[in-house]
């Protein structure tokens, strides 16, 4: 059983490409780590246009209620914000040294790493629930006497706030459970120097998870 | 190696069992076995489908209540609709016959997630059950219709979270497939199978696996967002709440309209397979074909707002839209035409497929010419939200594709099963389909021109006859169904055996025993010559051209 260098680029030849077909096409026994990383980047793909619905309905009513949005805007807490921010890219690094770790064998630090972007990927909903909570104590939640007492654009600011953060929470939620058991893996031996593309895959996921914060940020805490 | 002598002695797909009774079938990742795994399941949905549709033409029968009052109606339709299309349209072809022939096709021995393949069907089975549980649940079942527009769906007493969240699944399902098809076909190709060797069939696959992928995400949001609505009162979609109920629309129908091409296009596929192996000819065209797949794929993107002309738009995106919309007739009538430049001087077989294909070709073609009467603003107006519309989709959504789906189930039946099908019933079906099916559909054009509004549960006096005529045909296109199913099913049991290559196919599926073995191929081929050519089988064969 042949095993393909993972880090070679996806661009190879095509009579290269079909040798390896004709290699790997035993069903149940063949480890594609290619073909494994084509179908996780166009799962990615699929989850960028599940956002991309958010942000084009974000860009609708903002457009709409540039003022509401504007003033809704600036009571968010960007402390808490900017933390969290720090927090999810930091996380993104321990995730790809944690990668580099098991391409180079080393098993312990890659654990540690993992361990630590389980550890950030924790404290981002901690403080999340915080920051949720907060704003609930003020009366600002869905579909409550305070929020609707406002105008309309800023119910729709906070019901877009409380849907894409919430959405994005909920991947992150996703993304934890999926590192837990990369961590189960990696210490079962499952995932090691030679076949780490699982790893990799979770990684990529989690770098996505990260991305779509990045944009979440700006255009719920900076644009005011 | 004697190829033939050593595939006789293989063990066959049906006899190989990794589990035991029932289980080896709904835990093996066989490919072979999640294309029958969907066959069943979805027959059984289409049934469902098709009781609830014969109920709705048997109320129209008379104005006013015949059979069962309103409300019951709206959840028919609603049902009808979401059990058809969720559950049998768009899965339909790809799942089962995609599933079942694109590995064998392109060579390769199973899909390239086996395990995700079989996850696919379970979140299928999952979301059907979803969609149908809310049938017996307090509140009753869902009435908003199967495009669930708010403000009603959020509005409405009835159970909208449960079938929302099935329809939520069934696209996760859809997307699953989507990728391991793009994935297989990336990856998996025999050696010498090129992307210009492979078979029509493929690249429909292949282009509806891409919209599958790139549609069905933003379906699967809005319909999250209408569940959060719901249960949350966020007011994103509630005009009450500063809202925009359009917003909801124009992200239904970036998903929803691609999914007329996740319905359609592999339809197409079908037909481009069916057409050369009866002509005993190679496709006219086949790199057109294969682009047109991909340019109906991609325009089929940028369409959507077509189903919202009278929605509250502006005139110049309106007028936009509609251009789009009639660029998309281009690449599917350079398919047509292909087609028929198929048949042109071929040597001419015409068994029950073909006679699908035939109808096919003719129930369509209505389809598609009334569909361009729907795409310009100054008729789509006066017609829009009457049985026009209905007429319509249902000359392109059953005419088109379910109809081919039968074509396709007659085709490769022997392949799959092993057994022959009686092939005189199965020709005895088709006039009984065509005729019923004609005065089931094409009296609701007479109707939508002259008012009749879609959806309605009771009519003016004077459209009563044409009602007549149409429930009549339900009744006779039921019956040419039931002796179709009824035939396939017989044949099962009592069907003579099945040679290898019962049709002289020249693709790969007829180059293996029938049913194919467990593992596909003995020996994975090398291909080197294109899809249809036929030369192989008239240079050395029995003269049967």
């Amino acid at each position: 059983m042949e095993n393909p260098e993972i880090s070679t680029p996806i661009a190879i030849s095509e009579s290269e490409k079909t040798e390896q077909a004709r290699h790997l096409s035993i069903p149940h026994q063949h480890k594609d780590a290619i073909g494994a990383k084509i179908g996780m980047w166009l799962f990615l793909f699929t989850e960028l246009l599940l956002f991309g619905g958010l942000f084009l309905l974000y860009m609708a009513y903002r457009l709409q209620y540039t003022k509401d949005f504007v003033v809704a805007a600036s009571e968010l807490n960007l402390v808490l914000g900017t933390l969290n921010t720090i927090i999810l890219l930091t996380s993104s690094l321990t995730m790809a040294l944690s990668i580099a770790a098991i391409q180079r064998g080393k098993k312990k630090l890659s654990v540690a790493m993992l361990l630590a972007t389980i550890g950030f990927a924790l404290a981002f909903l901690v403080i999340k629930y915080f920051e949720w909570t907060a704003k609930f104590h003020h009366g600002i939640a869905p579909n409550s006497p305070e929020l609707l007492s406002k105008p309309n654009g800023e119910i729709i600011f906070y019901g877009m706030y409380y849907s894409m953060t919430g959405l994005h929470a909920l991947h992150v939620i996703i993304g934890m459970i999926i590192l837990l058991f990369m961590l189960v893996f990696l210490l079962r031996g499952s995932i090691s120097k030679n076949d780490y593309i699982k790893l990799e895959n979770s990684g990529l996921y989690w770098h996505l998870v990260d991305l779509i914060w990045i944009f979440l940020f700006p255009l719920f805490y900076l644009l005011h | 190696m004697a190829n033939g002598v050593l595939a006789e002695r293989l063990e066959n797909y049906l006899e190989h069992k990794t589990h035991k009774g029932i289980f080896a079938w709904i835990l093996s990742t066989d490919h072979k076995r999640i294309g029958i795994l969907y066959l069943v399941s979805m027959v059984t949905f289409f049934w469902v489908g098709v009781t609830l549709g014969f109920l709705m033409k048997l109320e129209m029968l008379t104005p006013g209540k015949t059979i069962v009052d309103a409300q019951t109606y709206n959840t028919f339709f609603t049902l009808h609709g979401i059990i058809m299309i969720f559950l049998f349209i768009i899965p339909g072809i790809p799942a089962v016959f995609g599933n079942f022939f694109l590995p064998i096709q392109i060579g390769a021995r199973d899909v390239a997630f086996p395990r995700l393949n079989l996850l696919s069907w379970y979140l299928y089975i999952i979301g059907g059950l979803f969609a149908i549980a809310s049938l017996f649940l307090q509140g009753g079942p869902i009435d908003t219709g199967w495009t669930f527009y708010v403000p009603y769906s959020i509005r409405t007493t009835t159970n909208v979270i449960l079938p929302l969240l099935g329809a939520f699944i069934l696209g996760f399902s859809s997307i699953l497939t989507g990728l391991n098809f793009i994935t297989t076909v990336h990856r998996l190709r025999a050696p010498g199978m090129t992307f210009f060797r492979m078979p029509l069939f493929v690249w429909a696959l292949y282009a509806t696996a891409w919209i599958q992928v790139v549609a069905t995400p933003v379906v699967g949001i809005t319909i999250v967002l209408v569940i959060i609505e719901r249960a949350l009162h966020v007011g994103i979609f509630d005009p009450a709440l500063g809202g925009d109920p359009l917003l909801f629309q124009h992200l239904f129908w970036i998903y929803s309209h691609p999914a007329v091409y996740i319905m359609i296009l592999p339809a197409m596929g079908v037909v481009s397979e069916i057409i050369p192996t009866f002509a005993r000819r190679t496709i006219f065209g086949y790199k057109v074909i294969a682009f047109s797949s991909l340019a109906i794929a991609l325009i089929g993107y940028f369409v959507w707002a077509h189903h919202m002309f009278s929605s509250g738009m502006s005139n110049t995106s309106r007028a936009v839209f509609s251009l789009l919309t009639f660029l998309v007739a281009v690449p599917s009538g350079v398919k047509v035409f292909n087609w028929v430049a198929t048949l042109y001087k071929g040597s001419i077989e015409l068994r029950a497929p073909l006679i699908y294909v035939m109808m096919f070709i003719f129930l369509f073609s209505i389809g598609g010419l009334t569909g361009l009467v729907l795409g310009s603003l100054a008729t789509d107006v006066h017609v829009t939200d009457t049985y026009f519309v209905v007429a319509h989709f249902h000359y392109v959504m059953f005419g088109g594709t379910a109809i081919i789906l039968f074509a396709a189930l007659h085709y490769w039946f022997p392949k799959m099963f092993g057994k022959m099908y009686y092939e005189k019933l199965a020709i005895w079906a088709t006039p009984f389909i065509f005729i019923g099916f004609n005065m089931l559909y094409f009296t609701m054009f007479i109707l939508g021109y002259n008012g009749m509004p879609r959806r309605y549960w009771s009519y003016l006096p004077e459209y009563q006859t044409l009602h007549i005529i149409s429930t009549v045909g339900s009744w006779i296109l039921i019956a040419g169904l039931a002796i179709m199913f009824g035939n396939l099913i017989y044949s099962l049991f009592k069907g003579k055996p099945a040679e290898a290559n019962p049709w002289g196919g020249v693709t790969l599926e007829w180059q293996i025993p029938s049913p194919p073995p467990a593992e596909n191929f003995e020996e994975i081929p090398v291909v080197n010559h294109g899809p249809y050519d036929f030369s192989i089988i008239n240079g050395n064969s029995d003269g049967k051209s």
